[in-house]
């Protein structure tokens, strides 16, 4: 086991873990963060996406381990004060889901997106979200509540 | 799906890793960025005893101006290095590849170094680093030494890199004003290339004066496509004249057969993304 000490959504965590223990199954079943999903499996999906040291991850394909010391932003820590992240408003007031289950990783890989191009064009939505899959929408109402949220100043 | 079970250290100096590297031999496995390892481990496709985590190892991360090169650290992430301006404007092809390499997340978290050590024959950055001359830097126990482009990409996943040494740095000899286009053909996005094409070429008054070309995914290892680059040699930078070399551009290649497509259709794949790449690149450059 190896020692680990971390910041999760604002809270500082210290935990023993097997080298092998991936993030997300840290988040899930030590810390009972269940809005982190596993998808896929195999990194290719994003439904696990989380923000490891301000940058976007996929946390299935990152160790426990490799993120000590560092600080990790889940989709549980967005809300501030009980008011929803612009991004998170963005994707109910504009139905960017059906089925929900990408919606978290979605959310999390749109806030990197939209941190580092506050204004993207629609094409850079798409590229910028490559990495996440939606087996629902088409994609279609994802990307409206991307550039909804560009629109109302998400970046900030 | 959860990896076996491994040991685990996270030394802070390359003399450390290396010396951990020295202990525990076959045993053990370098772990970079692990964005193609992690996903091996948990498929249980390799089972090492022992990973050793360059992550905390700063001497390893960073680009430099060093003359005649850019120097890229092993262990700098890809989003880093796809955002640098030096290499933007001394090795514009690494920038290219690094744009549509795999996407976001994985861009973040994987190092340069980790996908070349990986030597995955459909990696993205083995074309261009062999195109332009690169050079690798290992580090074992008897010092340092430096492996040539042509060198170091020995098979399907294997390098030159000996069990008991380390990828430290890569130097990218400067191509300044080089014109450069990586053509990537892909059925998924984020996917590895089915085939791609990475053309650098220098152009001089509409006459193409020299050109570097690299493939991924045309044979185990990157390959140079020399006949293409010699056939491209003072030819003007016009879709007919590339047309003409870039139908050179599977000679001397083995691509793989598999579901994406058979070596035949590799083979023109590799004609049709040649002169895609070879017309854009001119075009920036000119």
């Amino acid at each position: 086991m190896v020692r680990i000490n971390l910041t999760v959504d604002g809270a500082k965590v210290a935990d023993d873990v097997e080298p092998r223990m991936l993030l997300v199954h840290y988040l899930r079943e030590k810390l009972g963060k269940t809005g982190t999903v596993v998808g896929c499996d195999t990194s290719n999906c994003g439904a696990c996406t989380v923000h490891l040291d301000g940058t976007s991850v996929k946390s299935c394909n990152v160790l426990a381990v490799q993120a000590d010391g560092g600080e990790v932003t889940t989709i549980e820590g967005l809300s501030q004060n009980g008011e929803l992240h612009p991004v998170q408003e963005a994707f109910r007031e504009c139905h960017g889901l059906q089925c929900g289950y990408c919606t978290p990783g979605m959310i999390m890989q749109s806030v990197d997106l939209l941190k580092e191009n506050p204004q993207p064009s629609e094409e850079e939505i798409r590229l910028g979200l490559e990495g996440n899959l939606c087996r629902c929408t088409g994609y279609h109402n994802i990307v409206k509540a991307v550039q909804h949220a560009a629109g109302q100043g998400a970046q900030a | 799906m959860i990896p076996a079970q491994f040991d685990y250290l996270a030394p802070t100096t390359v003399e450390e890793a290396l010396a951990a590297l020295a202990q525990h031999g076959d045993e053990a496995k370098i772990l970079a960025g692990g964005q193609s390892l992690l996903p091996v481990l948990r498929m249980r496709l390799n089972a090492p005893e022992m990973v050793i985590d360059l992550g905390r190892i700063p001497s390893l991360r960073g680009i430099r101006d060093d003359g005649d090169a850019v120097v890229v650290g092993a262990m700098t992430p890809h989003t880093v290095v796809g955002s640098d301006l030096l290499v933007a404007e001394h090795a514009a092809l690494v920038s290219k590849a690094i744009e549509h390499l795999a996407d976001a997340q994985i861009r973040h978290r994987g190092t340069f170094g980790g996908a070349l050590a990986h030597a995955d024959p459909a990696g993205d950055l083995g074309a261009p680093t062999l195109a332009l001359g690169a050079q690798f830097v290992v580090q074992g126990p008897g010092g340092t030494r430096t492996v040539p482009a042509e060198e170091f990409f020995v098979d399907l996943f294997e390098t030159a890199i000996g069990e008991d040494e380390i990828l430290t740095e890569v130097r990218l000899p400067k191509h300044t004003g080089w014109g450069a286009h990586y053509e990537k053909f892909v059925r998924v996005a984020h996917q590895w290339p089915i085939v791609a094409v990475a053309a650098a070429v220098r152009v001089e008054g509409g006459t193409i004066a020299e050109a570097r070309i690299g493939l991924t995914n045309m044979g185990s290892t990157p390959l140079r496509a020399r006949a293409v680059e010699e056939a491209l040699a003072g030819q003007p930078a016009t879709e007919d004249a590339v047309r003409a070399a870039a139908a050179h551009a599977a000679e001397g290649t083995n691509p793989p057969s598999d579901l994406n497509g058979d070596a035949d259709y590799r083979r023109h794949l590799a004609t049709v993304l040649t002169r895609r790449a070879v017309l854009t690149a001119a075009g920036a450059g000119g």
